[in-house]
């Protein structure tokens, strides 16, 4: 088992600050990619393209992040060679960076669309609420997957991470709710097919945003636990969690 | 979903595995100063288990209990017993010669015999009255094949071995411990004396030599015993902590003893 208080007691000080700073780094990184995510979506709401260029500009930020700690991992790797907890806990970061830059990536892609959506008309019969309030009703929800996510790798809670992974199948629900909503809107309004994709593509982007959030929660349960509980249900991780708890 | 939730556990891994050597309660004072403490193991077949361990932890005391090794410290007095391929070695009336035959070692400095390259291995076989030169040429050879030296001394098999390479005297000794065909190698530290390539040589050795032997190593090097064993037996102060398959140890030990030694934490 692996608790936070445990990272500072190895006999090399070196060692601990290295683990120490790539772990504090993750952290950075994550609170950078919220406030994308969160500048997106508020972009896309507020169809303000100034915002959205912003976050745009900004990824370039977060993939540095990826390449830095990406490095200072391997260096850990090949001067430490790290064991047990130590191990899992660079694989782990190596990881958890993958997913959060591309979230990352996804939340551009959001603004992208928040750029397209906001220069086509704004009288356009999808502006109306319904659309909106879903979309703006996921994005809370994978922000707050993400937020969760983030919080339980600072405090290696295994049953947050829990929680937070069983959210990832409402976000998937209600992706699956817009996205008929959506079709069906296409078939009635030919015309508007463009700008619907559009936003189909930036409900596309949140899903996936909460299954980012879904693998760092794995992750978080092997680094605790050093149980690889990828590709099982969620039932299965849950019952693994609660076992060792 | 048909993926595994549980991996094995060491006690079901055991159950597939030959076991070579039983370990059953067994206790070593040095004196009054007790060295271990209720030991139980089964060391499998043909695979490597390593002790790793702290200085002074017993891992050399218990290795040393394999073949009776012990007996030769006038102080060392055990109890308990030690199957070997089914037979109690501590019992009375066992032939230690025989014994040390079957179960050979290894130690930490080279030490060759100051002779040539060739007694040092026929010198075994000649102790057990074998001395045509047909047959001890052939073991020679074998024995220095498998030891991944022959290569090397072919053509200088006359020649003293004190004058070879510490990494080349480490290989000779190995060589003339499997030159007697035992079932099981006790490896103390074989390496810690070696520069990086030898040692690396030695490894591929131990990795080659256990699908003929049991090998059994004690070793300060964590990375070494990671690489080269099967199995792994964390040992402190006398007890036996935890063991369990090599993989496990190494990525997700159960105890925190051996979690904080493998890490390098404050014990």
């Amino acid at each position: 088992m692996m608790d936070t208080e445990n990272l500072g007691q190895h006999i090399s000080k070196q060692f601990n600050q290295d683990l120490e700073n790539i772990r504090e780094e993750v952290l950075a990184m994550g609170g950078l990619v919220e406030e994308q995510l969160t500048k997106a979506l508020e972009a896309l709401n507020q169809h303000d393209v100034e915002l959205a260029e912003e976050v745009i500009a900004n990824d370039d930020k977060v993939n540095d992040f990826e390449i830095n700690i990406d490095e200072a991992c391997v260096k850990i790797l090949a001067k430490r060679q790290p064991a047990a907890s130590d191990l899992r806990l660079v694989s782990t970061v190596l990881k958890t960076i993958t997913d959060l830059e591309r979230v990352g990536d996804e939340a551009e892609k959001i603004a992208r669309m928040a750029v397209d959506i906001a220069e086509t008309k704004v009288s356009s019969p999808l502006n109306g609420k319904l659309h909106y309030g879903a979309l703006q009703h996921l994005g809370s929800l994978v922000k707050t997957m993400l937020h969760e996510a983030l919080d339980s790798f600072a405090r290696m809670d295994t049953e947050s991470a829990v929680k937070v992974a069983k959210k990832d199948k409402k976000a998937d629900e209600e992706y699956d709710a817009i996205s008929r909503q959506l079709m069906t809107y296409m078939m009635e309004e030919p015309r508007s097919i463009s700008q619907v994709l559009d936003f189909l593509w930036a409900a596309r982007a949140l899903e996936r945003i909460g299954d980012h959030a879904h693998n760092i929660c794995e992750y978080i349960v092997y680094l605790v636990q050093g149980q690889d509980v990828r590709h099982l249900t969620w039932d299965e991780i849950h019952r693994l969690v609660k076992k060792r708890n | 979903m048909t993926q595994v939730l549980e991996e094995k556990t060491i006690e079901q891994r055991l159950a597939e595995e030959k076991i070579s050597i039983e370990v059953d309660k067994l206790n070593l004072f040095y004196g009054d100063k007790q060295a271990l403490y209720d030991i139980d193991m089964k060391i499998p077949e043909k695979k490597v288990t390593a002790f790793i361990g702290p200085s002074g932890c017993g891992k050399s005391t218990l290795l040393r209990c394999f073949n009776r090794m012990n007996d030769l410290v006038d102080i060392a007095r055990t109890q308990g017993d030690i199957n070997i391929h089914g037979e109690n070695i501590n019992k009375p009336g066992i032939d230690v010669a025989e014994l040390r035959r079957n179960v050979g070692m290894v130690f930490q400095k080279p030490n060759p015999f100051p002779k040539s390259i060739y007694e040092n291995i026929a010198y075994g076989l000649r102790l057990q009255g074998i001395n045509k030169r047909r047959v001890l040429d052939e073991v020679v050879e074998w024995a220095l094949k498998g030891a991944a030296l022959w290569d090397e001394v072919k053509d200088r098999l006359h020649e003293n071995a004190l004058g070879m390479s510490g990494g080349q005297q480490q290989r000779l000794c190995i060589a003339r411990a499997i030159a007697v065909q035992p079932k099981v190698l006790l490896l103390d530290e074989p390496a810690s004396a070696l520069d990086p390539i030898s040692t690396l040589k030695i490894e591929e050795l131990i990795h080659e030599l256990k699908n003929d032997y049991t090998i059994v190593i004690v070793t300060h090097n964590m990375q070494q015993a990671a690489r080269v064993s099967d199995y792994t037996a964390f040992m402190y102060m006398g007890d036996m902590v935890e063991f369990d398959q090599t993989d496990t140890i190494f990525t997700n030990p159960s105890q925190k003893k051996t979690e904080d030694y493998i890490t390098g934490r404050y014990g």
